[in-house]
């Protein structure tokens, strides 16, 4: 049965539906109304939850549930993200798992509550101190984000590691027909780390303080080949209308939502242009990439920021193809028909510019 | 034979790391004799500071988790939120507690969690070489107060258990130390009451411990433990701040 829902809520459900029961949150806009529904829902599902005094304090209530085995998450935008790194890095190293979610708000500093995708850098290239990454996943409807949350609670007990959700601030606020009919329960992990008192078993410990260097090494090592683990295995993406295509445009969450509407109007105009829509953003879709550029010269970025994602574009492409930008920082959500004049204006560039010869 | 005292089997046969004369490692020794004694190895988990208290776990037979400096008494409130039945302790010091963790320690106290804080109060950041803490005394010569502690620059030594005292959500809260025998005795009897306090659901509660620092305070083993008496508890009074009967 399909309900109206915005995308807080819609969240909110799929990570109780999920089995999560235990969050965590602080009030900041645009998530709040995920908050407000862990409030009244939690205690009906027989969960925990606490608005905590800061974000701070929530991701570390995080990592004490998630030491005791609970399904944990908390969710907060930009600022508040910020404030986390801390806790996602000790969750990282503790090799705790756990789903924290950014509803990204426009930025740096306080910027503003309107939707932006802005904290890519932060959420893909580990964020917080020290040498570790996290999965991040990138939802574009709200469907989407309740398909991506059993996905992120299953992937962070699989792999004992934090979890990002990177929505925005429009995802989170928008309300859209869901279903969760289609929801599954993740699996329940043998979880051989959890402490809830050393009762007819030897006591165990968390931590990640490693005096020994040579420990502290082989402790990095063994997180490193868990993210390799995760580069092989756990690479999502989508395509639209790839096959053809002599344009590629790659663009993720709501930034792609755009671009479809502007590559239909692209289509209908007989402009050959595709999407590549990275779902993981960390692990980035570089393979599928690369192996675009065997029979695509040109690459659109589309970014809500002044250029992040474009950066492993770049690396993916490793210097094949020619890379083209757009980008609207500062919580600016611009219409399809602007991107697609754009779009436009660099395909025919590319075409009749006399730059490069058409294939 | 008749034996006296024996090493609590909870305590790992392991060299404390701690300067000699130093607090922590009686401290250590009283949690694990009390929760032998109260046959709570099954039920119990610590959270570890940052801090000369970070490497407990090396010292405790029971479940022991690290927590990010300051941050104790949220990751205990997770803990303790989600598995009712544990006993969950934070060991936190005078940096730990009073100074980046106050937000955590005065809203886990406010929300009347059912945990207890060990508050360790030696007046400095020991394992940093010695710098001024929240607890520092006035005029209290530290690395980062090379001329004595100055109010009007780096104001007054924080009484934590005062501070809690005003919150409604506080239960049980008792300054002790342990400079002598005596005092011991009567930190292992505050201990044993607040742990028995949260096994009857009384709420939040706070045991904090002045404990000799000889190393930063530049004085012999003795020599600190005199000072307690005469200049720091003058400062931190000992004895029960806060006792509220539980229903």
């Amino acid at each position: 049965m399909k309900r109206l829902m915005s995308g807080n809520a819609a969240l909110a459900e799929a990570a109780i539906l999920s089995g999560c029961t235990a969050y965590f949150g602080y009030p900041i806009t645009p998530q709040n109304e995920l908050t407000e529904y862990m409030a009244k829902r939690m205690a009906d599902a027989g969960g925990v939850f606490i608005q905590s005094e800061s974000e701070i304090a929530a991701i570390n209530m995080v990592l004490g549930a998630a030491a005791t085995g609970a399904r944990a998450m908390t969710s907060s935008s930009g600022p508040g993200i910020s404030l986390k790194q801390e806790g996602i890095s000790y969750l990282a190293a503790d090799e705790l798992p756990a789903v924290i979610v950014n509803m990204v708000r426009g930025g740096p500093g306080m910027g503003n509550i309107s939707a932006s995708q802005s904290d890519y850098l932060q959420a893909t290239q580990g964020g917080g101190h020290g040498d570790y990454r996290t999965i991040v996943l990138a939802p574009g409807s709200v469907q989407e984000l309740t398909e991506v949350v059993p996905l992120a609670f299953d992937l962070a007990d699989k792999y004992r590691s934090p979890v990002i959700i990177l929505g925005d601030g429009m995802l989170g606020q928008m309300m859209e027909p869901v279903d969760f009919d289609n929801l599954r329960r993740p699996p329940d992990y043998e979880k051989d780390y959890v402490l809830t008192g050393a009762k007819g078993r030897p006591a165990r410990m968390i931590r990640s303080l490693i005096f020994d260097t040579k420990l502290q090494e082989e402790h990095n090592w063994k997180l490193f080949r868990k993210f390799q683990q995760m580069e092989q295995n756990e690479v999502r993406y989508e395509t639209y209308l790839t096959d053809d295509a002599e344009m590629i445009v790659i663009a993720y969450g709501i930034g792609a939502r755009i671009v479809r509407g502007a590559i239909k109007r692209l289509r209908q105009e007989n402009l050959k242009v595709g999407l590549l829509r990275p779902i993981t953003l960390w692990p980035f879709p570089a393979k599928a990439l690369k192996e675009m550029a065997k029979t695509v010269n040109d690459f659109f970025v589309f970014e809500m920021s002044a250029g992040q994602m474009v950066q492993d574009v770049r690396l993916a492409l490793e210097g094949k193809g020619h890379i083209h930008f757009y980008g609207r920082p500062g919580g600016v959500i611009p219409m399809p028909v602007e991107l697609s004049r754009i779009i436009s204006r660099h395909y025919y560039q590319e075409h009749f510019g006399g730059k490069r010869k058409k294939r | 034979m008749k034996t006296v005292y024996a090493r609590p089997k909870l305590l790992k046969e392991a060299h404390f790391h701690y300067c000699p004369g130093c607090g922590h490692g009686i401290i250590n020794r009283l949690l694990m004799e009390v929760i032998e004694e109260m046959g709570l190895q099954g039920e119990a988990v610590c959270v570890a500071p940052a801090g000369c208290g970070m490497l407990l776990y090396n010292y405790f037979e029971i479940d022991v988790i690290e927590s990010a400096h300051g941050r104790g008494s949220a990751v205990a409130t997770g803990i303790k939120r989600v598995r009712p039945d544990t006993l969950v302790f934070s060991y936190q010091g005078d940096g730990d507690l009073a100074a980046i963790g106050t937000a955590e320690g005065f809203h886990a106290a406010n929300r009347g969690e059912n945990i207890t804080v060990i508050f360790v109060n030696n007046g400095v950041y020991g394992m940093t070489g010695g710098q001024m803490a929240p607890t520092t005394l006035l005029d209290q010569v530290t690395t980062t107060t090379p001329a004595g502690r100055d109010s009007v620059l780096a104001g007054h030594p924080v009484r934590i258990c005062e501070v809690f005292s005003m919150l409604d959500g506080t239960s049980y809260l008792e300054r002790v130390a342990v400079n002598k025998p005596a005092a011991v005795i009567k930190t292992k009897k505050a201990i044993t009451k607040a742990f028995r306090r949260q096994l009857d659901g009384c709420g939040f509660s706070l045991v904090e411990i002045l404990a000799p620092c000889p190393t930063n305070w530049k004085m012999g083993p003795h020599e600190a433990c005199v000072w307690i008496d005469e200049v720091m508890s003058k400062q931190f009074p000992l004895g029960v701040v806060k006792e509220v009967p539980c229903t």
